[in-house]
């Protein structure tokens, strides 16, 4: 049973992502029998190109990507070269899972609040410093250009690209290669970026790429934050597949093979980029150099990171804030009255959501969880160099979610699975699977293994050993994975939306789906809502060992 | 530390603590193209005081007392200031460079490296070897460039932790005789923590037990 | 598990079915034969135990609000299950029973009613989507009295039919904070005056948002001189000749709107929120209580006046209709019947629910129902209630996609 494991799980990620492209790629070259497509033609693409604004539309899904993840890494990279050590490193390490673990959306949300003319920011600076006695009739949020979603995308991927960073670099040895720098004569930011950066980067690749394909395809966040005239690309083939007027289909579909293009070119882009980068810092990295820039270097890797995080903690707490707001005017800095009818309206309608949402996650994240240490315990057992077939794992995190969610509903029909709450919960696995994956891998491979030989040495037998030493043993990095995989689950938008046909409700469907209403204050208490949940399950895993913990040594004295 | 003439390294009463109980104290002067060593088991530590010396002390540990390198009060400076090199058991070449480009880490800036590194490599035996993956060396050659880096670097003192104990027999013996005439002709202080009798002996210098 | 999964038919179905069966006991039967809405014991005998997967706009709070209670009503006196479906455009319900039909699933469909009106249901109607006829035989539609009231049976100028139950009354309302503006605009020329002396605090929803489709109706017919065209499909005229005033008027506008027109709102409720952020300081609204209820929610100052424009707005009836292939018919008939019944109709006009009109002919109901409509005082930022009889009819349908493909395909790319 072991040895079908791996197996299993590529086919669990692969198969419905080719599927679902497949049945996207038809259809865009006119082909959906079911839709009254029986013969291949361009119509799809000729009427894709005579959109209005689909330049622009392409230009910003592309730019996005590019951009949000060039900032972010750098902040990420910066931070981790000016700060070791430093109170700044400690907390910001200790903020890294929860500020992951929020969603998009509700991020999304806050950060709006935040930036709006008549957000959080623009009332703490007037009127005394602006003299406006109104909200500035600024395009800020939903700019043409699509900077506010850009820096939207970067307050999410700095702590993904920081945790990644910080899952690798132990097996780098930084300190060693600091302490060796510094003693040849170079200052600590310097040190860090010429003898850690070289080898963590390849490390962390993978993760940088799948941060640019969903940020050049983000769907949710670019509802919220993007342009609207034109969208980004991804939100308007969302209303294309959900026009009346069924040849949008077949647009839809030319579109999305479309959005596939554009995350491919970007991802090349980059590619391109890391070479150029690469042969332009050759030279630098053993000029000698060793002090040059330390200063700016440092200044930035501090602020940028502590600015950011600083914006995704101010951005909750606006939530906080117009979930209990009674009437606001601007410029008041506070409500002009608290009231908990918001919470107290929303209280019978959250139920059953978060119903759904718990119980989408727990059942995704068991099945991924258990996928996921059948094919590390096979990998242990057959000693399997993991590295050949990482990057499998990945395609689900690659390839958009908007190229393939449409074809995987296809495909799931002609197979008679209609969209429901099965369907939403084998939607989530796809994307839950490779987080637990990762955050898992590492602990479990460097498990030192004479645990178990001694385990087998007293006459364990090896599925005891398992069951008996390995996962007590694991049991923080266990419950760390799970709530990992909790929190993608929780956040994901358009698997639920998609393949639950509308009809399963999470929280976090339910907090897009005001986004229309843009009722701030029941946004603030369904984001609010929205990134608790994931929070408390982190929370869960951090003190569950200690507990548990605990007990055995009481019990033992 | 730009000034290039032999300076003497001097410990001046270090005592190192932790969670308030004395770990060691230490008193001497190195002087230049001296290599004192210090020995001690495993515990005792030695790695301590080389951390304090070169500025990496952990924060749970306390310590007193002046490390002076001339006249330089060198517990004033950053790490990287201080013109204090290191050789450690592993060699620790940076896997992300060539065997050249390792070299050419230590050596200072504007410096004519093409040369120095033809050079240096020539010195150790390895002439031709600057484009290899370091990775590709044997553990002799390894350690061998290891040194010629931190000497690149123009270190104004060296320590040294445990260089030798992952060298096989063989290599160990010649290692210590290229290491410690090295030292000895750029005329620098070196400090040597080990705990093989037989690397004191080859150091040939004033000996100090801890533990 | 459903009768036509064939869990050996591919790998894909293999790789899945392992994973899914759990879940696929969700599933419900496929239902037989439809029932027949004019043995109404039957319906509402069958209806019990039934779900009902009800397909609505989700944008507006108070909308969702009002469903969740009438769930909870359903539930309790009938037996049946209402789960809201949040729509963000009923477009995509129309688009997801089109797809059903495509790949021929007639009998178990994913819908079981949308709320609907205008062009949505013209279509549906147009591609034979919708179950019925039905509506006149709900026990409660006699109360609507549809001989006196005809726009109960009449959806953008098209005859209903029977094919969709109305549900409620909507008519647009400006609003405007009297503290801050004395003389509102009373009609489209001075709305543009108006915008120029106040830049930046007007705007309408972004197109194809109904309530912004529906500003584009009511400038149009304000504006144009042939307004018996736009009671016609819009095949019959000269499209370009009829709007011509309409975009000339646009163009003068937008400069002046919020955000000088480079952005608009997402939907009227956006607009209500700018309002209470200050943005705004002029709006509308397609309920004549909006501005009320808002009061009473704290979102809006207490200062905040209602009124209809001089030469009358745009009026409409919503409704709610069954698609062909809903499983679960019987009880989307007795959903549909429930929300014309006068408790349903008085719990959805009130502020503290919705504030939505009721389609009941109030003066015809007996005494005890009456009373249910009394609310007391009516609330100062509510609308005046003789300002309601001042309606205009909804165009021809396909004015309303025609008008949104215009203002895409000129505005669409700021």
């Amino acid at each position: 049973m072991l040895r079908l494991a791996p197996a299993l799980i590529i086919a669990l990620l692969v198969l419905p992502v080719g599927a679902g492209l497949l049945m996207v790629l038809l259809p865009a070259f006119g082909y959906l029998p079911a839709l009254g497509g029986h013969t291949a033609s361009l119509a799809p693409w000729q009427m894709l190109f005579a959109q209005p604004g689909l330049e622009r539309s392409v230009a910003i899904s592309f730019a996005s990507g590019l951009v949000s993840t060039a900032l972010a890494l750098m902040m990420v990279v910066l931070f981790l070269a000016a700060s070791r050590g430093t109170w700044l490193d400690r907390s910001i390490r200790r903020l890294v899972s929860p500020l992951l673990a929020i969603p998009h959306a509700a991020i999304a949300f806050g950060f709006a609040f935040l930036i709006a003319p008549s957000g959080l920011v623009a009332r703490l600076i007037s009127p005394s410093l602006t003299g406006w006695e109104r909200p500035p009739d600024a395009l800020i949020v939903n700019d043409p250009l699509g900077l506010s979603l850009m820096a939207g995308l970067v307050l999410k991927e700095v702590p993904f690209l920081l945790l990644m960073s910080l899952a690798a670099l132990p097996q780098l040895a930084p300190e060693k290669r600091l302490m060796l720098a510094r003693s040849l004569g170079y200052s600590p930011t310097i040190a860090w970026l010429k003898t850690v950066l070289p080898s963590l980067y390849p490390l962390i690749r993978l993760p940088v790429y799948a941060v640019i394909a969903y940020a050049t395809s983000v769907v949710d966040m670019a509802l919220i934050l993007g342009p609207t005239l034109p969208p980004t690309l991804s939100v308007s083939i969302l209303g294309w597949f959900n026009d009346p007027d069924i040849s949008h289909r077949f647009m839809a579909s030319a579109a999305a093979v479309l959005q596939l293009g554009i995350t491919l070119a970007a991802l090349l882009c980059w590619w391109l980029l890391e070479q150029l980068i690469r042969t332009l810092t050759r030279g630098w990295l053993t000029d000698g150099s060793r002090q040059r820039g330390e200063t700016a270097l440092r200044l930035f890797g501090r602020s940028a990171l502590l600015i950011s995080s600083s914006m995704a903690l101010a951005a909750l707490i606006g939530l906080g804030l117009f979930s209990v707001a009674g009437f606001w005017r601007f410029p008041e800095v506070l409500p002009q009255m608290l009231t908990l009818d918001h919470w107290q309206r929303s209280g019978s309608m959250l139920a059953s959501p978060l119903l759904t949402t718990a119980l989408v996650g727990l059942i995704s994240t068991t099945l991924a969880t258990a996928l996921v240490l059948a094919t590390l315990e096979n990998e242990h057992r057959q000693h399997l160099q993991p590295k050949r077939s990482l990057w499998l794992l990945y395609l689900p995190l690659l390839v958009p979610q908007i190229a393939f969610l449409f074809g995987l509903i296809v495909a799931a029909e002609s197979v008679g699975i209609r969209p429901q709450l099965g369907l939403v919960i084998a939607g989530h696995l796809l994307f839950v699977l490779p987080y637990v994956y990762l955050s898992l891998a590492e602990a479990y491979r460097q498990l030192d293994p004479r645990w178990l030989q001694v385990a087998r040495s007293l006459g364990v037998s090896r599925s005891a050993a398992f069951w008996r030493v390995r996962l007590p043993l694991l049991l923080a990095p266990l419950l760390t994975a799970f709530a990992v995989g909790l929190a993608i689950s929780i956040g994901q938008y358009l698997p639920t939306q998609l393949l639950g046909a509308g009809r399963v409700t999470t929280v976090t469907t339910e907090a897009v789906a005001l986004a229309a209403g843009s009722n701030r204050r029941l946004i603030g208490v369904w984001a609010l809502v929205q990134a608790g949940l994931p929070l408390i399950g982190f929370m869960l895993a951090l003190t569950l060992p200690r507990l548990l913990g605990a007990q055995h040594r009481e019990h033992a004295s | 530390m730009t000034a290039l003439s032999p300076a003497t390294l001097r410990l001046e009463q270090i005592k190192i603590a932790l969670a308030g109980r004395e770990l060691l104290a230490v008193d001497a002067t190195i002087a230049p193209g001296e290599v004192l060593t210090v020995m001690g088991p495993s515990g005792s530590g030695k790695s301590t005081l080389l951390a304090y010396i070169a500025g990496f002390l952990e924060r749970e540990f306390s310590a007193s007392g002046g490390v002076w390198l001339g006249e330089h009060n060198l517990l004033n400076l950053p790490a990287e200031q201080r013109g204090i090199g290191l050789l450690f058991q592993d060699p620790l070449l940076f896997p992300h460079l060539s065997v050249g480009g390792n070299l050419r880490f230590g050596l200072p800036r504007h410096s004519n490296d093409k040369h120095q590194v033809t050079h240096a490599l020539e010195q150790i035996g390895l002439a031709g070897f600057a484009e290899r993956d370091p990775a590709t060396l044997s553990g002799g050659q390894k350690a061998r460039v290891a040194l010629m880096r931190l000497l690149l670097s123009k270190p104004r003192a060296v320590l040294l932790d445990e260089p030798f104990s992952k060298l096989d027999t063989a290599l160990r013996q010649e290692m210590r005789s290229l290491v410690f005439s090295q030292l000895r002709e750029a005329g620098l202080p070196a400090l040597l923590v080990t705990h093989d009798h037989a690397d004191a002996d080859a150091a040939g210098g004033p000996i100090i037990e801890l533990g | 598990m459903p009768t036509d999964l064939n869990p050996l038919r591919g790998t894909f179905s293999t790789a899945l079915a392992t994973t899914l069966s759990t879940a696929m006991l969700a599933l419900a039967l496929p239902a037989m034969a439809n029932p027949d809405p004019s043995d109404w014991q039957n319906v509402v005998a069958e209806a019990e135990g039934q779900t009902v997967y009800w397909n609505a706009w989700g944008g507006d709070t108070r909308t969702n609000r009002y469903i969740e209670w009438v769930a909870e009503q359903m539930q309790a006196q009938f037996g049946i299950e209402v789960e809201h479906v949040k729509l963000d455009d009923t477009g995509s319900a129309v688009a997801r029973v089109l797809a059903e039909k495509q790949a021929g699933n007639s009998d178990d469909g994913s819908i079981d009613l949308i709320w609907i009106n205008g062009e949505n249901f013209a279509a549906m109607r147009e591609n034979d989507l919708l179950f019925g006829p039905f509506a006149e035989a709900l026990p409660h539609f006699a109360l609507t009295n549809a001989a006196e009231n005809p726009e109960v049976v009449t959806d953008f100028t098209l005859p209903t039919e029977g094919y969709e139950s109305p549900w409620g009354k909507a008519q647009i309302t400006f609003y405007y904070d009297s503290a801050q503006t004395e003389a509102p605009p009373q009609d489209m020329p001075s709305l543009l005056d108006w915008a120029e002396e106040n830049p930046g605090q007007f705007s309408y929803p972004r197109i194809p948002d109904f309530t912004g489709s529906t500003f584009l109706k009511q400038a149009l017919i304000e504006l144009t001189e042939q307004d018996e065209a736009l009671y016609q499909p819009v095949s019959e005229s000269d499209f370009e000749a009829v709007t011509e005033p309409l975009w000339a008027y646009l163009d003068a506008l937008h400069p002046h709107l919020w955000r000088s027109g480079r952005t608009f709102p997402d939907s009227g409720p956006n607009l209500r929120t700018l309002m209470s952020d200050g943005e705004l300081s002029l709006a509308f609204s397609f309920y004549p209580t909006d501005a009320a209820v808002a009061v009473m929610e704290y979102e809006l100052p207490e200062s905040v006046r209602s009124y209809v424009l001089a030469g009358g707005t745009l009026g409409n009836v919503h409704f709610v209709a069954i698609p062909y292939n809903s499983p679960h018919k019987a009880g989307a008939m007795v959903l549909a019947d429930f929300l014309l019944s006068p408790q349903a109709q008085a719990e959805k006009q009130s502020l503290a629910m919705w504030g939505d009109r009721s389609v009941l002919d109030i003066a015809q109901l007996d005494a005890a129902d009456q009373a249910l409509f009394q609310q007391g005082e009516r609330h100062p930022s509510e609308l005046p209630a003789d300002a309601l009889s001042n309606t205009l009819p909804e165009p021809h349908p396909s004015w309303m996609t025609a008008l949104q493909d215009a203002w895409l395909e000129r505005y669409g790319v700021n």
